[in-house]
């Protein structure tokens, strides 16, 4: 048995020892999409991680720079597809800001309940995404079911799954039938509290998932505020801090919920933070389905928002009206303002430079995951090369915002 | 005017303009505050040490985003926007220089490291550079691309435009091809805004007849014997001939 036991560290017999250097992508299932990290290894340690992003860059600013202010609202479904309602909500939020109309309370409550449940939607891929990164298969399966419900919601309000294009400057397109309301009420009360928790209660106390989560990529609250952190990257850290709660749009000033921040600001953390804000969205859903009130659903001014198909066929304006709004669309006034919703990844937002034209002169979008893959070498330096996969799952991105 | 909007509210925004202007002195150029957001227009030179102050005396610790504009007719045709965030504060505020496809605008990555990207992105799509930005590499582009395609003078569909070659087995680039005509409408109102003459238009600049045309005595209007006479005369073309079993059905 001592004889196995070297003596003397291991030697190279004169052969030089470099680091070595690989890709990670664009073709891994664990890139979530189409990302190429360039790692620089020593041995299993990563040194530096230099990732390169842009490939899955359309233009989609240069685009909407082309396009009518209402045109270029389904570009924003498409950029995070995860969460594409919640894209909307920062653009929506940006024109009536520059045009200062008001929203109907309806709408308002709809488009609350709405992005909450885009928010769950977007949780439930992200967190089973993150436990599949790090090797569990089930959970991924079951909470990608309660992942199906939200996209059947989805269609029933919009007639679609994934694009809706439903959130609409002055309020939403249509109203949703009291069925679907009903329907959410008790997917809610029942579906996602049983599935979700049974799925989590596989992973939460699983010692495998907390070997690699817990303690993998610490962050600082310093460092999180300096690398522009948002959304659950920055509440893991510690820091309570969320548009919902601190710069309210909406009713979310009359929602009550809580911010789950982390402890310890790891990866695990970041996943339990996650796990509670879909908790605390079904809060909210109950709420805006109890208080969610009667009315139109659409902002009254006629030169923004279009008028009803019933309308159109005894008035001669409101022909006029639907005519001038599908061809030539709105003019907004002439001005510059910068407009940060939470998205379910963080903040993201809508720089809008308006000309007065019918057309917006520069939309530069704030994509979340810029900032925190920008922070994935500093957070990854000295991990393994396994961690870099749990420390991207568990950062949520999505290419399609990212890249732009 | 009241706010009707229902745009995320922060902190307010009484006082903070004066009170910013004030400290920064004569770093500022200009600064307004319209739609709710607060701007200030800052020397290119002294970004660094307003982004710096604004951070460590007016607590601003988050660099949000950094956005290029351009506006090709100016002499400074790129505008910088660094939008900063207060957590402590709960507040927002944008910061802008300008600059031209030369000069380079001093980097805020010494304060922020995430100006890192921010401002590689801003190089890429406006070809802006950074002074003192250590890696300013293109960031979403491709490899080996060249231009800058945020420009309002580079074209929408790009010059150049790949496929994947069966003869080659390799992607290829080749010149843009249109199969059709790239069609940017016009959809703004003819009544206010076009900046062309609208068809007919042209006719109202033509200076007055010196003798107008009057119809007061009849043979003014043309009408008469003459003309009914031509009338009478009709036409020389024979109707067309009826198909008799179209006629018995």
């Amino acid at each position: 048995m001592s004889g196995l036991v070297q003596d003397s560290a291991p030697t190279t017999d004169g052969e030089e020892i470099s680091n070595y250097t690989i890709n990670f992508g664009p073709q891994h299932p664990a890139a979530h999409g189409v990302l190429r990290m360039v790692m620089e290894l020593d041995g299993e340690i990563i040194e530096r991680i230099d990732p390169h992003v842009g490939l899955l860059h359309r233009g989609t600013e240069k685009l909407i720079e082309y396009k009518t202010y209402l045109q270029a609202l389904p570009y924003f479904d498409r950029l995070d597809y995860c969460s594409p309602l919640a894209q909307e909500y920062s653009y929506v939020l940006a024109i009536e800001k520059l045009l200062n109309v008001e929203v109907p309370e309806r709408a308002q409550y709809l488009r609350v309940l709405f992005a909450e449940l885009t928010r769950i939607c977007n949780h439930m891929l992200n967190i089973g995404a993150h436990v599949m990164d790090v090797g569990a298969m089930t959970p991924n399966l079951w909470v990608f079911e309660l992942r199906e419900d939200c996209l059947n919601f989805f269609e029933r309000a919009s007639g679609a799954r994934m694009h809706s294009a439903w959130f609409r400057p002055g309020g939403v397109h249509q109203d949703v039938p009291l069925k679907l309301l009903t329907d959410i009420g008790d997917w809610v009360d029942t579906r996602l509290p049983e599935l979700f928790g049974d799925a989590m209660s596989l992973v939460q106390d699983n010692r495998i998932f907390k070997q690699r989560n817990v303690d993998i990529a610490v962050v600082s609250k310093e460092d999180a505020m300096a690398w522009g952190f948002s959304g659950p990257m920055i509440r893991a850290a510690g820091i309570p801090w969320d548009l919902r709660k601190s710069q309210p749009y909406d009713v979310y000033d009359r929602m009550d919920f809580e911010i789950p921040v982390g402890t310890n600001s790891d990866c695990y953390d970041r996943f339990m933070v996650r796990c509670e804000e879909v908790y605390q969205s079904a809060r909210i859903i109950k709420q805006c389905l109890a208080e969610m009130p009667e009315g139109p659903i659409a902002s009254d001014n006629k030169k923004v928002s279009p008028p009803k198909r019933a309308e159109m066929k005894q008035s001669m304006e409101a022909l006029i009206h639907h005519f001038k709004l599908y061809t030539e669309g709105f003019h907004v006034p002439a001005g510059e303002v910068y407009v940060a919703t939470e998205s379910p990844k963080g903040e993201f937002g809508v720089y809008l430079v308006a000309d007065g034209t019918n057309k917006p002169y520069r939309c530069k979008i704030r994509p979340t995951a810029f900032s925190h893959l920008q922070a994935m070498d500093f957070m990854s330096k000295g991990h393994m090369l396994p961690d870099a996969t749990a420390i991207l799952g568990a950062i949520d991105v999505v290419f399609g915002e990212c890249d732009r | 005017m009241s706010v009707l909007n229902s745009a995320p509210k922060f902190a307010s925004n009484e006082g903070v303009l004066d009170a910013l202007t004030s400290a920064l002195g004569a770093h500022v150029i200009s600064s307004s505050e319209e739609h709710g957001e607060i701007i200030l227009t800052v020397k290119r030179e002294s970004i660094e040490d307003v982004l710096r102050s604004l951070r460590d005396d007016h607590a601003y610790q988050q660099l949000v985003e950094i956005a290029g504009v351009d506006y090709p007719d100016r002499a400074e045709r790129f505008e910088v926007v660094y939008m900063l965030l207060s957590l402590t504060k709960n507040h927002r505020v944008l910061v802008k220089v300008s600059t031209d496809e030369d000069t380079p605008v001093p980097t805020v990555t010494t304060l922020w490291p995430v100006a890192g990207w921010l401002e590689r992105e801003v190089f890429d799509m406006y070809g802006v550079t950074f002074d003192g930005n250590t890696d300013l590499r293109r960031i979403l582009t491709d490899y080996g691309f060249e231009g800058h395609p945020f420009r309002k003078d580079f074209p929408l569909t790009g010059y150049t435009e790949l496929r994947y070659s069966e003869e080659e087995k390799r992607v290829v680039y080749e010149p843009v091809k249109l199969a059709q005509d790239f069609r940017s409408f016009d959809f703004t109102s003819p009544w206010e805004g076009a900046d062309y003459v609208l068809p007919g238009d042209e006719k109202a600049d033509v200076p007055p007849v010196d003798k107008p045309k009057v119809t007061e005595k009849p043979a003014d209007t043309g009408a008469g014997k003459a003309a009914d006479a031509k009338a009478a005369e009709g036409s020389k073309a024979n109707p067309p001939a009826m198909d008799k079993k179209e006629e018995g059905k």
